[in-house]
């Protein structure tokens, strides 16, 4: 037990970092990959383009690869960040990728429809996008957005392969030190359950805001009287 | 509806827009040629875009030297697909089976390995195995594998059960009216089947397994990323050398994603093509 109580700051430390991470990235990471998502169905070739090889490049790539090319190749090519936002921003260039296709997989899934009305009403791109297509999006997108926080979560875990002194970091300091590695492991796990778990309710609590029963509703009566 | 879906975002462009459209192509296309290009112009400052920093994984040594971490890749990560993949089917059917203890172990099992970093059961792994009285030692190979097995069963646990849920309820009742008990009519109707409809699911699965494999890196398991690392610290042509490693890595993937996905069109297509004819 006193590997845990005699360390409680750096644990502490520790499962800071971690959130910090892990927020820092998963917010860039929502703004950025939607961003890319727009780029991707923009009438403009060159964005849409760029966009894909993206995607297919970050979305291929494991993270630690990434992690390690940036962490260690970034001063060779002049560019020195602190670890912290290198670990940030090996999050966000993979979440991105991950979020850029959630997003646009959502789009699809709103009935052609609606953006037809949306234009025929005069909206333009942005608008239809903005006011119609990605609110509704939104729902169908709110449980594979959950996956990519969980994703994101245990991304930060890999800064600790270079020295980011988050949660799992710290976890092994403190096992070369005291040797409790089943303790340590029950402790630290059950911190990153809670996290998981954290991303798991607010997805739920958003999922049942967004969707209604009385939007459900009608929709089962529609399909019912259409068959 | 999938691939016109984008195309009603915005009008068919009349001449004006056609206008605007190429002019901002134009832009946005300069704007990629200048990143692109700022790129380039720091690594060139920085003198790594020497040839003689690039010609060496030309040479058949250095590509003989990642071509066995590569073998080590593919090695981890069979071996790793060959456990989970039928573990993961074991702990869904647990998963969904009527016996309520089973059900809270597999979703246990599932829930905390789905949540939980790789990088710390690998740490764990490497410290928790009983010390000098015991003396219990794994060879790399499985420091790295076990790991790997246990996390991937959990993530590729749900894609079966989504898949045994996503078989027609038919198909289990007719099983069951020509008399095939629970477990039969699982064996020989609802699996196979599931199995069919996962199957682009579980190539991305592998996907993973492949990604997670670069954890080598830290157990000292000669795969890609860490044969990377060796070649690093003998030639220090470090952006380079990773910079290869991670697009073998991208288009290893890149070849088993694009064969999911067509998988699964081509499953889609032919999954509409049946219902349709029943409905007409």
């Amino acid at each position: 037990m006193d590997a845990i109580t005699d360390n409680i700051p750096a644990l502490l430390h520790g499962i800071g970092t971690t959130c910090l991470l892990t927020i820092l990235g998963y917010a860039f990471s929502l703004v950025f990959g939607t961003l890319l998502a727009v780029c991707r169905v923009s009438p403009i070739p060159p964005l849409r383009w760029a966009a894909t090889v993206y995607v297919e490049i970050f979305r291929n790539m494991p993270m630690l690869s990434l992690l390690v090319l940036l962490a260690f190749g970034m001063p060779d090519a002049g560019l020195l960040l602190p670890l912290f936002w290198t670990g940030v921003l090996a999050l966000v260039l993979s979440g991105s990728a991950f979020v850029c296709e959630t997003v646009r997989s959502g789009i699809n899934t709103v009935p052609i429809g609606h953006a037809e009305a949306a234009r025929s009403i005069g909206l333009g791109f942005f608008g239809v996008l903005r006011f119609v297509v990605l609110p509704q999006a939104f729902r169908t997108m709110v449980q594979p957005l959950v996956n990519i926080f969980i994703g994101t979560v245990i991304g930060s875990s890999l800064c600790a392969a270079v020295a980011v002194p988050e949660l799992t970091y710290q976890t092994q300091a403190i096992n070369n030190q005291y040797a409790q590695a089943v303790l340590m492991f029950l402790f630290v796990g059950a911190v990153y359950l809670c996290l998981a778990f954290a991303g798991g309710l607010v997805g739920w609590l958003l999922e049942r805001r967004l969707s209604p029963t009385r939007l459900l509703n009608r929709h089962t009566t529609r399909i019912g009287a259409g068959a | 509806m999938s691939a016109s879906a984008t195309r009603v975002l915005f009008d068919e462009p009349g001449p004006r827009g056609r206008r605007r459209i190429l002019l901002l192509s134009l832009l946005s296309a300069l704007a990629i040629l200048g990143v692109i290009a700022v790129g380039l112009y720091q690594f060139g400052v920085n003198g790594q875009l020497a040839a003689d920093r690039w010609a060496p994984f030309l040479r058949p040594d250095y590509i003989a030297f990642l071509g066995q971490g590569a073998k080590g890749t593919f090695l981890a990560t069979a071996v790793a697909a060959v456990f989970a993949f039928p573990l993961a089917l074991l702990l869904a059917l647990g998963r969904l089976s009527p016996f309520l203890p089973l059900r809270w172990v597999t979703t246990a099992w599932i829930e905390v390995f789905r949540s939980i970093p790789m990088l710390l059961v690998v740490y764990f792994f490497l410290l928790a195995l009983p010390g000098p009285p015991f003396n219990v030692t794994f060879p790399v190979f499985w420091m790295l594998v076990i790991p790997m097995i246990l996390v991937s069963s959990a993530t590729t646990a749900e894609v079966f059960r989504a898949g045994i849920r996503a078989v027609d309820r038919g198909q289990s009742e007719a099983a069951a009216s020509i008399g095939l008990t629970h477990a039969q009519s699982l064996r020989y109707v609802v699996i196979p089947q599931a199995i069919r409809l996962v199957l682009p699911s579980l190539i991305l699965a592998l996907v993973s397994l492949l990604k997670d494999s670069t954890l080598g890196f830290v157990v000292s398991y000669n795969e890609l990323q860490y044969q990377g690392k060796s070649l690093v610290a003998y030639t220090h042509f470090l952006i380079q050398t990773y910079l290869i490693v991670a697009f073998i890595y991208v288009a290893l993937n890149f070849v088993l994603t694009q064969f999911a996905h067509w998988l699964d069109r081509r499953m889609q297509r032919r999954a509409a093509s049946t219902t349709g004819s029943l409905v007409d």
